[in-house]
């Protein structure tokens, strides 16, 4: 039996074991945007401290930005505020700011991938959950809150004990319509919203292998609504494919010496493992959720729970989900009427989601009564989408175009539910209140799903419509 | 609040309890206060949106009622704190008073962040944690003692069980929960693992 990714990973980063027994583990990439900093930096200012390693942290803007009109000062003086804050602490610390207006500004879970600045074999933190996104590409990948970015900014480390390892085998082809999505929303629905906790997932296995990088980093995305901190695949050729030639990868054969380093740093097929957990992925369909945590999912073909059919741990939780909702048990979920639909989010707004809604809406019209929008999740995702003419393909169907940002995912921005709306929504939670209005209700499910339901005004499953011929 | 430094043995005060499972960080404190530079202030919207109606008018939740005006102990259910980890949660929680919460569990970066801020999160039993809500709720002056030293809590003549990583007990206990200067202590010790990272050097070496 030998090491897996984290365990190696982890042993090359522990700089020391702190007096309290966690590790001292090294960071190799920082990444920092315009909510969680300027606490940490008034904290490094209060103890007159320094940023140890400025050029191992990089910044963007992207919750608090307005997608629609983003020219300076925004309308809310708040957010103007904090992105004032950021543009000053960069500028004061050195720190590389991917703004708004520079062709990198984005969501940062999209930025960093997208610069090649997350590579394999590197542990990587930022002050936002859904920073186990870079796991994708084989690195350890954490979200951490204001006070650890603070040590992370004054000495590039944080205290932290390691996790146990749970291998998240996935085999088998994804049926037409089936994505990484309804994957993802599938181990979180068996395996539940707190099964992870203590826990980082290893995913792996012919699916995983058959997937994207954006595929790999929806999967990862969400691995923290499954409760565990850090979600990761093995790097392999589609890795190194997807890294080279961005700009912050390595060149030549330095990019030689880094394939050797990220091979060295994979699980081989001896690795151990504290847990393992199977998922057959020929039996998935694509998932929607019906409740208020990403947990409560179901295939589009199933009816939703009923109460007493589900084990006291669970019940309380739908009971409220229902309250919320206002939907009945045992009702079926696809043909529940849709006010607004959302593609977008750290989860769903890399290229190929936004390829996979526009195939479906490609030459029809968004059902009337339905606010559709697509919220690119960075700028260079944005302008690949407008080589490939993706945005006259929305904005003929209905939907409105937007401008870079996380957007109606968490509703920082103008963009937000109101009153009891329901969102069919590519994003990763569906708390209450999560998309701005304390009534309204969220149901997660893929690009290609929220596109469907946009169409129809209504759950719909994407593998009943035809695909129209390319426009 | 606790200084940097002060060693957190023993919390106790008067309790409230907030029932249900999977209380997530957007519940503990809705996206649009986030809107902050500073965490100053942030109390008053701890579960803003399940105290207060869209009005403004005050709804009935556990935060809201006199009787548990000053508690600095919070019991809770299950995964208290999952999703965003916006340290704002804790941040409000402990601006509003809690300096203790005891839970059935906690979601990793929620149970970190409250670490940071010398707020022990402690986990008791799925019955314990009942009793402890029933005892508080019958009786809301109950003094709640959450020791961490000894990993138990007491309620009057209850006394529970609590769990706590040793990392974390031993980090409250000896006053070392921000954990800035300890890992700063280490500077050449840094500096020579990240020497030994080969992408350090962006694989020049």
């Amino acid at each position: 039996m030998s090491k897996n990714l984290l365990n190696k990973v982890w042993d090359l980063h522990t700089v020391d074991q702190l007096s309290t027994g966690q590790d001292q583990l090294f960071i190799g990439l920082h990444l920092i945007h315009e909510v969680t900093s300027p606490q940490a930096f008034q904290m490094l200012e209060e103890r007159g401290l320094q940023v140890l390693y400025p050029e191992r942290t990089l910044a963007t803007v992207d919750h608090i930005v307005p997608t629609a009109d983003q020219s300076r000062p925004f309308d809310d003086p708040l957010a103007e505020e904090m992105m004032r804050a950021l543009e000053e602490n960069t500028r004061k610390h050195g720190i590389t700011f991917y703004h708004l207006g520079t062709e990198h500004q984005g969501i940062v879970h999209i930025v960093g991938p997208e610069l090649g600045a997350t590579q394999p074999g590197m542990t990587i933190a930022c002050g936002d959950s859904h920073t186990s996104t870079h796991g994708a590409f084989g690195s350890i990948a954490f979200g951490i809150g204001t006070s650890q970015i603070r040590d992370v900014l004054a000495t590039q480390c944080m205290a932290v004990t390691r996790p146990k390892v749970r291998r998240v085998q996935v085999d088998g082809p994804l049926g037409p319509g089936v994505y990484a999505k309804d994957i993802i929303l599938r181990i979180i629905a068996d395996l539940g919203v707190k099964g992870g906790i203590g826990y980082a997932y290893e995913f792996g296995g012919s699916t995983i292998d058959a997937l994207s990088m954006e595929g790999r980093m929806t999967i990862c995305n969400m691995s923290i609504e499954g409760g565990a901190r850090v979600g990761y695949v093995n790097p392999d050729a589609t890795t190194y494919d997807y890294i080279r030639g961005r700009e912050y990868a390595p060149k030549d054969a330095a990019f030689d010496r880094a394939v050797e380093y990220w091979r060295s740093i994979a699980s081989a097929s001896d690795a151990e493992y504290d847990d393992r957990y199977d998922l057959d992925a020929t039996t998935l369909e694509p998932m929607v959720t019906w409740g208020i945590n990403p947990g409560q999912a179901i295939g589009v073909s199933q009816t939703m729970p009923r109460l007493d059919s589900l084990p006291d741990s669970l019940r309380g939780v739908a009971k409220s989900a229902y309250e919320h909702m206002g939907f009945a048990e045992a009702a079926p979920i696809e043909g529940t009427p849709i006010d607004v639909a959302f593609i977008g989010s750290c989860t769903n707004a890399r290229l190929s989601d936004l390829r996979e809604a526009a195939r479906v809406v490609v030459g029809r019209s968004v059902a009337s009564g339905v606010r559709a929008f697509v919220v690119p999740g960075s700028k260079q995702v944005a302008r690949q989408a407008e080589a490939e003419g993706l945005p006259q393909v929305f904005e003929r169907a209905g939907f409105q175009w937007r401008g870079a940002g996380c957007s109606m995912c968490l509703a920082m921005n103008p963009d937000k539910l109101n009153g009891r709306e329901i969102c069919a929504s590519s994003s990763n939670r569906n708390f209450i209140g999560r998309q701005g209005s304390p009534t309204g209700r969220t149901l997660l499910m893929s690009p290609a799903m929220v596109a469907a339901a946009a169409l129809n005004g209504r759950v719909t499953d994407v593998r009943s419509i035809t695909p129209a011929s390319a426009a | 609040m606790v200084k940097q430094g002060e060693e957190v043995r023993v919390v106790s005060g008067t309790a409230v309890v907030v029932r249900g499972n999977e209380i997530d960080t957007d519940r503990i404190i809705p996206a649009r206060y986030l809107k902050v530079v500073t965490f100053d202030g942030l109390g008053e919207f701890a579960f803003r949106d399940v105290r207060f109606a869209q009005d403004g008018s005050e709804l009935d939740h556990p935060f809201n009622r006199p009787e548990h005006q000053g508690a600095s102990v919070l019991i809770v259910n299950k995964n208290f704190g999952c999703g965003s980890s916006r340290e704002h949660a804790p941040q409000a929680l402990l601006r509003w008073g809690i300096h203790a919460i005891v839970g059935e569990s906690f979601a990793e970066i929620f149970a970190g962040n409250c670490n940071a801020l010398g707020v022990p999160a402690v986990r008791v039993s799925e019955s314990d944690v009942e009793r402890l809500m029933s005892i508080v709720e019958s009786d809301p002056s109950m003094t709640v003692a959450v020791d961490v030293e000894r990993r138990e809590v007491r309620a009057g003549d209850l006394r529970v069980s609590a769990s706590i990583a040793d990392e974390i007990r031993e980090s409250l206990v000896t006053g070392v929960w921000d954990s800035t200067a300890a890992l700063l202590a280490n500077r050449e010790r840094i500096a020579e693992t990240a020497s030994n990272l080969p992408y350090m050097s962006g694989f020049c070496a």
